[in-house]
């Protein structure tokens, strides 16, 4: 199992236990979670609804690609730990990964 | 007025496609979309790229797919209104609907369909503390007069190609352009980036780097910006006009204040017939919603054909509709 925190806009935190093998990404998991993400363009890094803040294990992640890298520089509310969802793979890199939801 | 017994808005494939449908049952279409083009997002996202779960083609490229889709439905002699965008919906005493296009077209009809996909591309908004208050007196999203900025002063932030671009263009109009960026870098057009360093150095450019807007100034209409750096010093700038360049985002617009059902961004329909709670108004593709709902291009088509069946009753109540295979009945075209 691929174990990692999901902070809500509200601060609340949660685990969540992810299997190895399944093929899906971080934003996928998150609505399949119950969290409420709008990911209106569906994972093509395109309406950045599923922005979030990786506070711990961002440096485990693959960087992000240009077309993530192209919106993530233009959102008024991004830093350095900023990422999308939808452009994050669920691996074994997510393990102990801390991730802050926001929306854009 | 363009008068038409379906008024579809939003003319990507599903919205294309539902003209087929309802010209099966004889009933005649008109397609409304923001775009200057067919296709929707297939044309202006992904045009090159290529689509694997349309029935029958194994691999078909996305532009390909809104070509056969126009070449499908010509025999029925679609209206298009395009690079338009829906503001109004009314109704007339007749019981028709009436759009009116943020260019003041008319368009009357006895259905509405519709067909929107991910909505409509919106300018993105910074979160700021009374930036509504700011809108239209002094923050602007969409540099569309440049003579506007004569000689005033203005703070732009973003870093994307446009945020870099009308710094460059304003820079020769305006009494003073800061831009501001949350970064040290730009990953815009790599000449863009260089001229806005360059004219950083000549003075003509106030360049302020790993910096986020902080908070707006001013009575009624706005006279500063404060920008905070990533040190957490706050710099106030004296500024006419505030224009955050931070891209699109899509949004339903108009269509949410229609007194439609809606659930996070999308229109709850009947899966009976893709009907809203609204009589007469229908929602099929990418922007409605239903238990299960799959935002797939063939989900859409099927959601058309089941729509222009229920829209015809919906039209001609008294009318008997008999269902007829293309193959049996060929296409009869206007």
């Amino acid at each position: 199992m691929i174990v990692f925190d999901v902070v809500d806009g509200n601060g609340n935190s949660q685990k969540i236990e992810v299997p190895e093998e399944i093929n899906l990404n971080l934003m996928e998991v998150l609505k399949a979670s119950e969290y409420n993400i709008l990911a209106t363009c569906g994972g093509m890094a395109l309406c950045a609804t599923c922005q979030v803040e990786v506070s711990e294990g961002i440096e485990k992640l693959p960087p992000p690609t240009d077309i993530e890298m192209d919106m993530l520089d233009q959102l008024p509310r991004c830093t350095a730990q900023s990422r999308l969802a939808c452009q994050i793979k669920i691996s074994d890199n997510l393990s102990g990964a801390v991730f802050h939801l926001q929306s854009a | 007025m363009i008068a038409t017994d379906i008024c579809v808005i939003g003319a990507g494939p599903v919205g294309l496609f539902s003209v087929f449908e309802a010209g099966l049952l004889k009933m005649r279409c008109h397609l409304v979309d923001v775009l200057p083009q067919i296709g929707g997002q297939l044309s202006e996202i992904y045009p090159k790229k290529p689509i694997y779960d349309i029935p029958g083609y194994p691999e078909i490229k996305a532009e390909e797919l809104v070509e056969k889709l126009h070449q499908q439905i010509l025999p029925f002699k679609p209206g298009f209104t395009l690079g338009e965008r829906v503001e109004r919906l009314d109704k007339t005493d007749e019981d028709e609907f009436v759009i009116t296009t943020s260019d003041g077209t008319e368009i009357k009809s006895k259905v509405i369909v519709i067909a929107g996909g991910l909505g409509c591309f919106e300018p993105r908004k910074p979160e700021l503390e009374r930036l509504e208050h700011f809108e239209g007196k002094g923050v602007v999203y969409m540099v569309k007069d440049p003579d506007k900025f004569r000689d005033k002063k203005l703070v732009i932030a973003g870093g994307g190609d446009s945020a870099l671009d009308w710094s460059i263009y304003l820079s020769d109009i305006a009494e003073s352009v800061t831009l501001v960026h949350r970064n040290e870098s730009f990953r815009g057009a790599p000449d863009s980036t260089e001229k806005v360093f360059h004219l950083a150095t000549e003075g003509r450019l106030n360049l302020m780097l790993n910096s986020n807007l902080h908070s707006l100034q001013g009575n009624g209409i706005l006279n500063a910006v404060e920008i905070i750096n990533k040190q957490g010093v706050v710099n106030k700038l004296d500024a006419d006009y505030m224009i955050p360049l931070f891209g699109l985002s899509p949004k339903l617009g108009p269509i949410a204040d229609w007194g439609l059902n809606i659930d996070k961004n999308a229109i709850e329909v009947s899966t009976l017939d893709y009907s809203t709670n609204v009589a007469g108004i229908y929602a099929i593709g990418d922007i409605n919603t239903y238990p299960g709902k799959l935002k797939l291009i063939l989900c859409g088509f099927h959601e058309a054909a089941l729509m222009a069946q229920s829209a015809f009753k919906y039209v001609y109540p008294n009318q008997k509709l008999s269902f007829k295979y293309t193959t049996v009945n060929g296409i009869n075209a206007f």
